[in-house]
């Protein structure tokens, strides 16, 4: 099982689950990262911390540290379908 | 499916709106499209912290609209969500406006889904039309109102358009009587479930947490509020737990996440039947191919620089200085002359029309004469918020941001420190974990003001010919430094083992509007002209009187034989080791205690100069270029105004803390600009 601060820029995952402290948790799944989304790495900041990536059609940044509570099955062609 | 319960008692006859959604969603625009008033509008998630409420006439009937700030969740965990959801449950509107993004719906349809469990009758407002519809997307409203159970009105807040349309329907809908019906937006099991917790907690006392069915929603989930604000007896409570695990959790995936599972494949399964999209979700757009530039790894920092460079050059450089030149000679010419001609005409004694000329119109029009750069620095700084660079400025500088003590989030609230303290110490309320948010409001006013910058203005030309923008520059970085260092000593003592986290949504580049930028300037200037009315004249008239009058109070000649020689004299020599122990800048720095532009004028009374060529001239007598310098790095450094003093005292909620921090700054300001004047002393 890999987490998402592991995925490189470019790649994508599906969701699988958040291990993580109440508020942090709340705060992962309010943003819409629930099992079964799709997440797409898109860069890494110049100082490689945050990272930012695409769910739900929108742009996140999201630290390394909260993204690694993160859990993704990486998918190999993403082609923007949802997997539910 | 049960009825909503209208637990919520009407108190007044005016109907009240309020405005619910995400942050970023538009909330703001719409609040001033309908109320007509001008309140700030930027494009980063955060912009609105507090509510604000406003007037709206529609046919003839006053609607009260509420502004509350953007929400990803009714959780409530952050300041917001706290601020929101308080404010529904303990001033319950009369309709709920959801202002849902359409361009990205399903993030947006998530807060619906919650807040259409909470009681209140909702009326969907289906913002940004516009942009959704000139993408080439079609939406099919039927298919969305049935499976959200509430009227879905298209509209576009920053056009205009649809609002007459969402006013009338949210009115249609206040006067309906408990007609509207909770959606089921769970699976089977799961949802039999919910709704027998809820059949449960109909009966009990519930103190203040919405309706039954949320509340059954949020027991289901665990939530540590739901469990304290419910009243269950033990049967109750125990027939609730067998409930709850007759629903099979894993490490991975508990209820919560189950919960929050549900809301998301229900919203996805009804977007897949309402939205007919031209393109996929993941097309680049155009604020991908932008920010494939500006948050590249290599050269977003250098762009950065360079806009800061830009930004810089533009207020200080020839562009600023041409706009300084033209009021500065309004001011002097005309303006004077006037009051001049009407005080002779009238017969006006000596001291009347030495307090006007001298007093009033020298202090506050020194000042104004700097009024054409604050308003290019504010102009560019609005545009870097409007645009949505903000926050992309956040996801660049987190890591070193973090090193420091602080987060992304602190930079957006740092860089508005560059044009005035006080909206920015109230912006840090977006910053969730409580020590980062005290951190960075205790570096904040190190970070100069533009009213600080008057200052440089007029001092740097007078001593360094060359190099202007360089050597102001140097000063800013001279705070930033002072704030950087202030951090990390903060972060190794006080907010020790922080560890705030960082999530931030990055909304697309929008083109700024010249609206906007107009309310943002305007709202400076107004504020500048409020000051200069009141502290700056009021300043201007005490220094005045206090320097052309002695202890007999007798009219002296010579300001050195004058009050506020004699009491200031005494305070000089504190500021001997600096450089600047002469008394008039004593007095100018004591009233630069009220507001930061009356150092310059208290100066332009003292000196009896009334323009700045005069002032300069007699400032090139009293400084050296050492002592100028560290004069201004004092000034950079030391309390902030009065009403930059009260903000943070506000967000502190600690009056020790508040002292503490004026403490620190008048000292750490004396201890480096002495060393700047013994340094300075070596070079110059």
């Amino acid at each position: 099982m890999r987490t998402v601060n592991k995925l490189k820029p470019g790649e994508s995952g599906i969701v699988l689950g958040i291990v993580s402290p109440e508020a942090l948790k709340r705060r992962i799944i309010d943003m819409g990262i629930t099992p079964g989304a799709v997440i797409t790495v898109k860069k890494m900041a110049p100082f490689g911390d945050p990272i930012e990536i695409c769910i739900r059609g929108y742009h996140l940044s999201i630290g390394k540290k909260e993204a690694s509570k993160i859990t993704v099955e990486k998918t190999e062609n993403f082609l923007g379908e949802k997997v539910v | 499916m049960m009825q909503v319960q209208n637990k919520f008692k009407k108190k007044s006859n005016t109907l009240k709106f309020a405005l619910v959604g995400n942050p970023n969603s538009g909330k703001t625009t719409l609040f001033n499209q309908l109320t007509g008033s001008t309140q700030y509008v930027g494009n980063w998630p955060g912009v609105t912290v507090e509510k604000k409420e406003g007037k709206a006439k529609f046919l003839g009937q006053v609607i009260t609209i509420l502004d509350l700030p953007g929400i990803y969740s009714l959780s409530p965990y952050s300041p917001e969500e706290v601020i929101t959801r308080n404010s529904l449950l303990n001033d319950p509107p009369d309709v709920i406006i959801n202002v849902v993004d359409s361009t990205n719906i399903e993030r947006n349809l998530y807060l619906t889904t919650q807040i259409s469990e909470f009681g209140i009758p909702i009326v969907l407002a289906l913002n940004m039309i516009d942009i959704f519809r000139k993408r080439g997307d079609v939406v099919l409203l039927e298919e969305l109102e049935q499976k959200f159970g509430v009227f879905v009105i298209p509209i576009s807040a920053s056009k205009s358009e649809g609002l007459k349309e969402l006013i009338s329907r949210a009115i249609y809908v206040s006067k309906q009587k408990n007609n509207t019906a909770f959606k089921n937006f769970y699976e089977a099991d799961i949802g039999q479930t919910i709704e027998k917790i809820e059949k449960i907690i109909s009966q009990a006392k519930n103190e203040k947490f919405g309706s039954a069915r949320w509340s059954a929603v949020k027991i289901f989930e665990d939530d540590p509020l739901a469990l304290k604000s419910v009243k269950l007896n033990e049967a109750q409570a125990s027939k609730i737990a067998s409930l709850k695990n007759s629903i099979k959790t894993s490490r991975n995936v508990d209820r919560q996440i189950m919960v929050a599972d549900q809301r998301y494949k229900y919203i996805c399964n009804a977007c897949s039947k309402a939205i007919k999209r031209k393109c996929a979700l993941e097309t680049e757009t155009f604020s991908d191919k932008i920010d494939k530039i500006l948050t590249h790894r290599i050269l977003a920092l250098p762009i950065f620089l360079l806009f800061i460079f830009v930004i810089f050059n533009a207020t200080f450089g020839q562009f600023g200085n041409f706009f300084k030149e033209k009021v500065e000679w309004f001011v002097n010419n005309p303006f004077a002359l006037l009051f001049s001609d009407i005080l002779d005409k009238t017969g006006a004694s000596v001291w009347t029309k030495s307090l006007v000329l001298d007093g009033i119109i020298k202090g506050v029009g020194v000042a104004a004469c700097f009024l054409p750069q604050i308003i290019i620095l504010f102009s560019l700084l609005s545009l870097l918020e409007d645009s949505g660079y903000m926050s992309r400025c956040a996801f660049i500088m987190d890591k070193l941001l973090r090193k420091m003590g602080l987060s992304g989030r602190s930079f957006v609230p740092m860089l508005m420190g560059f044009g005035c303290t006080v909206p920015a110490v109230m912006s840090t309320r977006t910053i969730e974990c409580e020590k980062t948010k005290l951190a960075t409001i205790f570096v904040i006013p190190f970070m100069s003001c533009s009213a600080k910058m008057i200052i440089y203005s007029l001092m740097v030309p007078v001593f360094f010919n060359d190099n202007q923008p360089l050597i102001i520059f140097s000063l800013y970085l001279i705070g930033i430094a002072v704030a950087v260092l202030s951090a990390i000593i903060l972060k190794n003592t006080v907010s020790k083992d922080t560890s705030s986290s960082f999530i931030m949504e990055l909304p697309p580049y929008r083109m700024p509007t010249f609206k906007s930028l107009f309310i943002h300037v305007w709202e400076r200037v107004k504020d500048f002209l409020k000051r200069a009315g009141t502290v700056l004249a009021g300043c201007s008239v005490v220094v005045w009187f206090l320097r052309s009058f002695d202890f007999n109070l007798q009219m002296v000649q010579d300001s050195q034989s004058s009050i506020l020689a004699g009491v200031a004299t005494f305070i000089a020599p504190i500021f001997t080791p600096c450089g600047f122990g002469n008394w008039r800048a004593s007095v100018a720095l004591m009233a630069g205690l009220a507001a930061k532009e009356s150092v310059v004028s208290t100066m332009a009374v003292l000196y009896g100069a009334g323009d700045s060529v005069k002032l300069s001239e007699a400032i090139c007598a009293a400084f050296s270029k050492a002592s100028a310098f560290s004069f201004m790095t004092f000034v950079l450094l030391y309390t902030p105004c009065i009403a930059a003093v009260s903000a943070i005292r506000r967000e502190f909620h600690n009056p020790k803390w508040t002292a503490l921090a004026v403490c620190y700054q008048l000292l750490i300001a004396w201890v480096v600009s002495i060393m700047v004047f013994l340094i300075g002393n070596l070079f110059f």
